[in-house]
């Protein structure tokens, strides 16, 4: 029973992260319609960026709280650069081309910017000691002790904070009722005065820093970060947003949830080595028995 | 131009210089490299301006003489030139190439390592030409392909260490494995629509290669098959010193022994068996199955609606491809004795989609053209390893952006219900 609930801690952890960076793969498949595969390398540049802040802010002494508000700052702004720049560049020409074009551009983007950094930062993991340390124990009278860091319970937090922030801009802001003016029809919001490729560029943003913040999670929660953590991290978020009904923002984050469970689950019930197989058979069979996932809406073909 | 287009365009370049100096700053200006205990931050700003310079200049060129348009027509008039011109001449440029192909081994200057070179880029030619049905003629964007080549390369090599066949049985056996597993992998997943096939196929080709890693009691793991059997010219091995009361090719064709021997039999087979692709494809086009794929290609609710069952369609295309993958796997195999799951990673997938597409979906010679041109640039910059991959996933987005087509778009129908009236 405590180990269950250790590894239920741990599963939420984990599915905070893959959450935050499914929200990016929904928004942009919501309102374009295409799956930005090189969301996870985004994510790794996220990664990348906090490692390099947190290193130069932990030389200069200032108090952790500070620290880490900067970091989430500056990973933000200079991922979201990242993302607007990749859809200005791969995806933008792209619009109303075949259906499998932006993908495969989407796939030579993510290849670019994979190498770029092993090019950029090295090819070696890079390892970070850990900033937050100890935690609360619970059952202290029973075998195993159930263990939950304060940095599970700033991850978790931070991540219902975002969650509040962003379920705000989406339903109450008029960015909001663009951006999901967009999803609905295209031509007509454009008819209606709305920018539309100016709503398309704050998608890729606001995708990028949710992503940029899961990264920062990564290199916390971890401690060890290389070029090649957005493939993995990428696909099982891209699974959890199937698993929530692709399109579907709420779905996201409950696909994130069950993602993060199933795997830590999988790891730690069945078989460690086999981890990543759960994720991937878990995104087969949800696409193959419901492809709309749980909240998503019924994708109708029209001639 | 007007003084105001040209002040125009120089805001556009620096706000092009800011946005590439947040692009680069923290990336590259600020590289970190661990030195005893915990990393340390190495700036390297000259990198970054170099860089952020380099794209205000090309913004500001490009602004400049809004050359983008005129640049588009061109690329797009050679290529479309170069497209009718291959389409005309394709008998001609086929029976060239293969001319070339064939006397190649005994050219002057081809030595060693041009025939180790020849021999990938072949090999490549062979994945692009099986990956072209899936992709090209049926419209199915498969990224897991390296997954059937791994099946091919297992099969062979665990089939001929554990029974000593010999390759001409292993070979086909390889190529119905992969197949049956094509079939298997297929048959659930070729309902989804397109974008959602390309992420699962790539789920599949990871589940292979993770499967390949950890089932230890078969694969061996990641260290790989080792001493797996070379092939033997019809049952002559290419052995300097035979077995007892056994021929060996030099011998039996009073040659003198030459290591040169087996490679150039390997070219050939790998010659042999990417032509047969290549005929099978041709042939495959004209029948009804063929015929059938290019339609659900174009248009997947007609077909349905002309009683054309997408399910099936698709499986055959997918299952023929996989065999071809095997087929081309079991020859990896061979050629290098050795096969370990480091070979059959996702980026290998990618290269082989990357053939298919940049040399424009469906077009036999684009897969030839293409193949050559990526394994040949990859060879000479050899020692620029780091870069290549940039550079090829780059020009993957660019001709994306450019000529979605590929290079040689070639998406009419293979054949027309009224002849070749135009």
């Amino acid at each position: 029973m405590e180990y269950f609930i250790q590894q239920l801690v741990n599963g939420i952890t984990l599915g905070s992260i893959y959450g935050l960076i499914a929200i990016g793969y929904t928004m942009v498949y919501g309102i374009i319609g295409m799956i930005n595969f090189a969301h996870g390398d985004i994510f790794m540049i996220g990664a990348f960026v906090a490692l390099i802040s947190f290193i130069i802010f932990g030389l200069t002494g200032v108090a952790l709280p500070i620290i880490l508000l900067l970091v989430l700052l500056i990973a933000m702004l200079f991922t979201a650069c990242y993302g607007w720049t990749v859809e200005k560049l791969a995806y933008k020409p792209l619009r109303g081309s075949f259906r499998l074009a932006p993908l495969i551009s989407a796939l030579g983007m993510s290849i670019v910017l994979q190498n770029y950094v092993q090019v950029a930062q090295g090819a070696r993991v890079k390892p970070m000691q850990p900033l937050i340390s100890g935690g609360l124990e619970f059952f202290k009278n029973s075998e195993f002790i159930v263990t939950v860091s304060y940095l599970q319970i700033f991850i978790v937090i931070l991540t219902i904070i975002l969650m509040g922030i962003f379920t705000y801009l989406i339903t109450r802001t008029d960015l909001g009722r663009a951006q999901r003016a967009c999803e609905q029809d295209r031509t007509m919001t454009a008819l209606l005065g709305i920018n539309v490729d100016r709503t398309i560029s704050i998608t890729f943003i606001i995708g990028s820093s949710l992503a940029s913040v899961a990264g920062m999670m990564f290199v916390l929660y971890y401690g060890v970060i290389d070029f090649y953590i957005g493939f993995l991290a990428g696909i099982k978020a891209f699974t959890a947003a199937v698993l929530g009904g692709i399109g579907s923002l709420p779905g996201a984050m409950l696909g994130g949830l069950l993602i993060g469970l199933i795997e830590t689950f999988w790891a730690g019930y069945v078989s460690l080595e086999y981890k990543d197989v759960a994720a991937f058979s878990v995104l087969i069979v949800v696409l193959i028995f419901f492809p709309t996932g749980f909240l998503g809406k019924p994708d109708i073909e029209k001639v | 131009m007007e003084k105001k287009d040209i002040i125009q365009s120089f805001k556009d370049s620096l706000f092009t210089g800011l946005i590439a100096l947040a692009l680069f700053g923290p990336i590259v200006g600020l590289r970190t490299a661990s030195k005893g205990e915990g990393l340390f931050i190495t700036p390297q700003w000259e990198v970054v301006f170099l860089l952020v310079g380099l794209c205000i200049l090309g913004r500001f060129l490009i602004n400049l003489n809004s050359a983008r348009k005129t640049e588009i027509t061109f690329f797009s008039k050679i290529t479309s030139k170069f497209s009718v011109i291959t389409e005309d001449k394709a008998k001609h440029f086929a029976i060239t190439a293969i001319l070339f192909a064939v006397v190649f081994p005994f050219l002057p200057f081809t030595d060693r390592y041009f025939m180790d070179v020849a021999i990938m880029i072949l090999t490549y030619i062979m994945l692009g030409w099986g990956l072209n049905i899936v992709v090209g003629l049926a419209g199915l964007l498969d990224l897991g392909y390296v997954a059937f080549y791994a099946v091919g390369a297992y099969s062979y090599a665990l089939i001929a260490t554990t029974f000593g066949w010999s390759f001409w049985i292993c070979l086909p056996l390889a190529g119905v494995f992969a197949a049956f597993f094509g079939i298997l992998l297929g048959f659930p997943v070729l309902r989804l629509r397109g974008d959602y096939l390309a992420i699962v196929t790539l789920g599949f080709g990871e589940i292979i290669r993770i499967i390949l890693i950890n089932w230890y009691e078969v694969t061996n793991g990641p260290d790989g098959i080792t001493g797996i059997p070379r092939p033997s010219f019809f049952g002559l091995p290419f052995k300097r010193s035979p077995d007892e009361g056994e021929t060996s090719f030099h011998l039996f064709f009073n040659l003198e022994y030459s290591t040169m021997h087996r490679i150039i039999f390997l070219y050939y087979l790998i010659l042999v068996l990417a032509l047969i692709t290549n005929y099978f494809t041709l042939k495959i086009r004209k029948l009804p199955v063929g015929r059938a794929w290019e339609a659900l290609r174009e248009d997947e609710i007609a077909c349905k609606s002309l009683g054309v069952n997408p399910t099936n369609t698709k499986l055959t295309a997918f299952a023929i491809g996989a065999m071809f993958g095997g087929f081309a796997g079991s020859f990896f195999a061979t050629r290098q004795a050795f096969i370990s799951p480091e070979s059959f990673t996702f980026i290998e997938s990618a290269i082989i989609v990357a053939i298919v597409v940049l040399g424009g979906m469906g077009s036999q010679t684009g897969v030839v053209l293409a193949s050559i041109f990526l394994i040949g640039i990859t060879e000479m910059f050899r020692d620029l390893e780091q870069y290549r991959m940039i550079a090829f996933g780059g020009a993957m987005v660019l001709i994306m952006v450019f000529k979605p087509k590929g290079i040689l778009a070639n998406r009419k129908p293979t054949i027309l219900m009224h002849g070749d009236k135009k």
